[in-house]
């Protein structure tokens, strides 16, 4: 069944047409990739599901339902929790305290109960640290709890930002370049973490990644996009292997492999 | 050096890290309270002083320290505090009823007036704040009807559940007034900082669009803390009113509201110990500043010499060295001094240098 799905969407930025009539579906429990050279339109895509940009043109659906209508911050309550490519995490707080801000959309008490932290509240926080912990141990992130931020390592941020994303417990989990700039230990880290976030947690995935090593071993499905337009769908090996991607990455538009 | 252990969700959810930091700010908390027995009536004032400027501090906090929203115009919310208490007390409404009611007319107000101002941001929003504060003397004059206009109005007396409270009959009473509303402001300062609501104050300033993407809706958040920042700042201009017994449109000017900023930025941006530093500094400064211009006078005899501005110009050489030196404010070099103590001899000197973020050339708006 499918649980996202784009229908000729298109976006423009000026005279520049970011995303050109895409269409594509994700099915519950999929691990979907999109690939392509840089400035294909991969990330304007996930803005778009993220509800930062309205298409031009075209409908998104979650469940069936557009999500046209939603604001962005209505977005993570409908199950839909994203990374970003150039991190966005709270630098002056503690990994912990960035985590606690993906319970956000799980948040209940109103502002009253919350100054005077009424017992209610108490409970509340309690559940979200339990899922907040969860989500620690299985990222391996206990040594950073109390850390900030602004003194972690480029490659630990890159966990807390997806370990921020599960804390929101979403159905879809939306990864923009989740191994870009990590190294070799740490690809191969995520690749598990990818794996089992479908198998044991049931959570939908569509990523953008270059690294073909990882798109390969994780996804079900692949498209590839250049220009904003869509060249291929299909296996990993079977988009890797298609004309019109063999010539986008050599041909011109290219650079995707640093 | 000194290891927390945790062992439970409740030791991250406590309001105290751990037992001897509760027991020095319990410390502190009996000090504060005998005050009274170990001041003159003059320096009781004083310390009254100190605690309204910290409240309003707090108030100020809440919105740039915690949410990252500028504002150089709260002076006029302490006026739309101070006036409507007074106003409140004046038609014969009780203190007890009146005060808090000012607050919420205040916050009420400031989340009107948030809506299109906190759209804003940066220098935009510190330029629409200071007009607010333009603005709201001219408006105190206008509405003179109720206002009293330049002439301004006296605070009446009052009482709350029949003992009568007086700065000057009785100093202990008007102290003890002030540090309870201080200690539940603070209270619920804390509160909110450890639940779902601070947290999203935080998110906000650091970071809007991941803020967003985590389902804070930014433009209701942001409103409600201009709301709460106004709110807290209205109590703390009634009782400013109540404690310098008459004011006018002249008492809440754009001076006010700018020291209010600058005292948040020399006590320590972003967190509730700046706004009791920064209050501690602002509310000696003057004293200080007599006290050695005094001195000075005697060793050279100089006779009794005023300089004008000099209290707004050791206040700005101040500020400049804390923004060059400490931008953290006093509250981050206590913050290192005390760490410089707990891990005694493994402190290193980058310890507090923020690491240069990646990649954050491509960010989206
Ligand atoms: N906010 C924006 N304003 C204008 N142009 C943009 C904006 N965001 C992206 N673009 C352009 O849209 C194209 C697609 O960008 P993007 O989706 O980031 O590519 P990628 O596939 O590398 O993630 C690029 O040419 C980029 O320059
Ligand atoms: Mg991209």
């Amino acid at each position: 069944m499918s649980l996202l799905t784009l229908e000729n969407v298109t976006l423009r930025f000026g005279g520049l047409v970011a995303v050109n009539n895409v269409s594509f579906h994700v099915g519950e429990g999929e691990v979907f990739a999109l690939v392509g050279p840089n400035g294909a339109g991969k990330s304007t895509i996930f803005n778009l599901i993220s509800r930062f940009y309205t298409p031009a043109k075209g409908d998104i659906l979650f469940n069936g339902e557009t999500i046209l209508n939603k604001r962005p911050d209505q977005v993570p309550s409908l199950g839909i929790a994203r990374t970003f490519q150039n991190i966005e995490l709270f630098e002056q707080s503690t990994v912990l305290q960035n985590l606690l801000v993906g319970r956000q959309r799980h948040a209940k008490n109103g502002l009253l109960s919350q100054l005077i932290f009424s017992p209610s509240v108490r409970d509340e926080e309690r559940r979200h640290r339990a899922v907040v912990e969860e989500v620690i141990d299985f990222l391996e992130l206990q040594a950073y709890r109390d850390k900030y931020i602004a003194g972690l390592p480029y490659g630990v941020r890159k966990v807390v930002e997806l370990a921020r994303a599960l804390a929101t417990e979403p159905k879809v989990l939306l990864l923009d370049e989740p191994a870009s700039g990590l190294s070799v230990e740490e690809t191969q880290d995520m690749i598990f973490w990818i794996e089992d976030i479908k198998k044991q947690m049931g959570i939908t995935v569509l990523m953008v990644e270059h690294d073909m090593n990882l798109v390969s071993a994780v996804s079900d499905r692949v498209l590839a996009l250049a220009d904003g337009k869509e060249l291929a769908i299909g296996t990993p090996s079977e988009v890797q292997s298609h004309p019109d991607v063999i010539k986008a990455y050599l041909g011109g538009t290219g650079g995707a492999k640093e | 050096m000194r290891f927390v252990f945790k062992r439970s969700y409740d030791d991250d959810i406590r309001l105290f890290k751990h037992r001897p930091q509760m027991f020095w700010y319990l410390a502190l908390l009996v000090l504060v309270v005998a005050l009274p027995w170990l001041l003159d009536d003059f320096f009781l004032g004083e310390a009254t002083n100190v605690l309204i400027w910290a409240i309003a501090g707090m108030g100020l906090m809440v919105l740039t320290g915690h949410t990252g929203q500028v504002s150089l115009g709260h002076a006029a919310f302490m006026a739309l505090g101070c006036y409507s208490n007074v106003i409140l007390l004046q038609n014969g409404v009780p203190f007890i009823i009146a005060f808090p009611l000012a607050g919420l007319i205040t916050g009420v107000v400031g989340v009107i007036v948030a809506l299109p101002v906190l759209r804003l941001h940066g220098i935009y929003l510190a330029i629409a704040t200071l007009a607010i504060s333009v603005l709201s003397e001219d408006i105190i004059v206008i509405a003179a009807p109720w206002t009293g206009g330049v002439s301004g109005l006296s605070a009446p007396a009052f009482d709350i559940f029949g003992v009568s409270i007086n700065r000057y009959g009785t100093p202990d009473l008007f102290y003890f007034l002030t540090l309870g509303v201080t200690l539940v402001v603070l209270g619920a300062y804390r509160n909110l900082m450890r639940a779902p609501l601070g947290r999203a104050f935080v998110a906000i300033r650091d970071s809007e669009i991941s803020a967003q993407a985590m389902g804070v809706n930014i433009t209701k958040t942001k409103a409600i803390s201009f709301g709460i920042s106004c709110a807290i700042v209205g109590m703390a201009g009634s009782l400013l009113g109540l404690f310098a017994g008459a004011f006018n449109h002249e008492t809440f000017n754009i001076v006010l509201s700018i020291q209010l900023f600058l005292m948040i930025v020399i006590g320590g941006l972003g967190s509730i110990h700046g706004a009791f530093f920064g209050a501690l500094i602002i509310g000696f400064l003057p004293q200080v500043i007599a006290m050695t211009r005094d001195g000075l006078s005697n060793i050279f005899s100089l006779g009794s010499v005023t300089i004008p501005g000099i209290e707004s110009g050791v206040f700005a050489v101040i500020l400049i060295c804390f923004v060059l030196f400490e931008p953290l404010g006093v509250y981050g070099r206590w913050v290192k001094i005390r760490t410089y103590f707990e891990l005694f001899p493994f402190y290193r000197k980058g310890m507090f240098k923020r690491q240069k973020s990646f990649l954050k050339t491509e960010r989206m708006k």
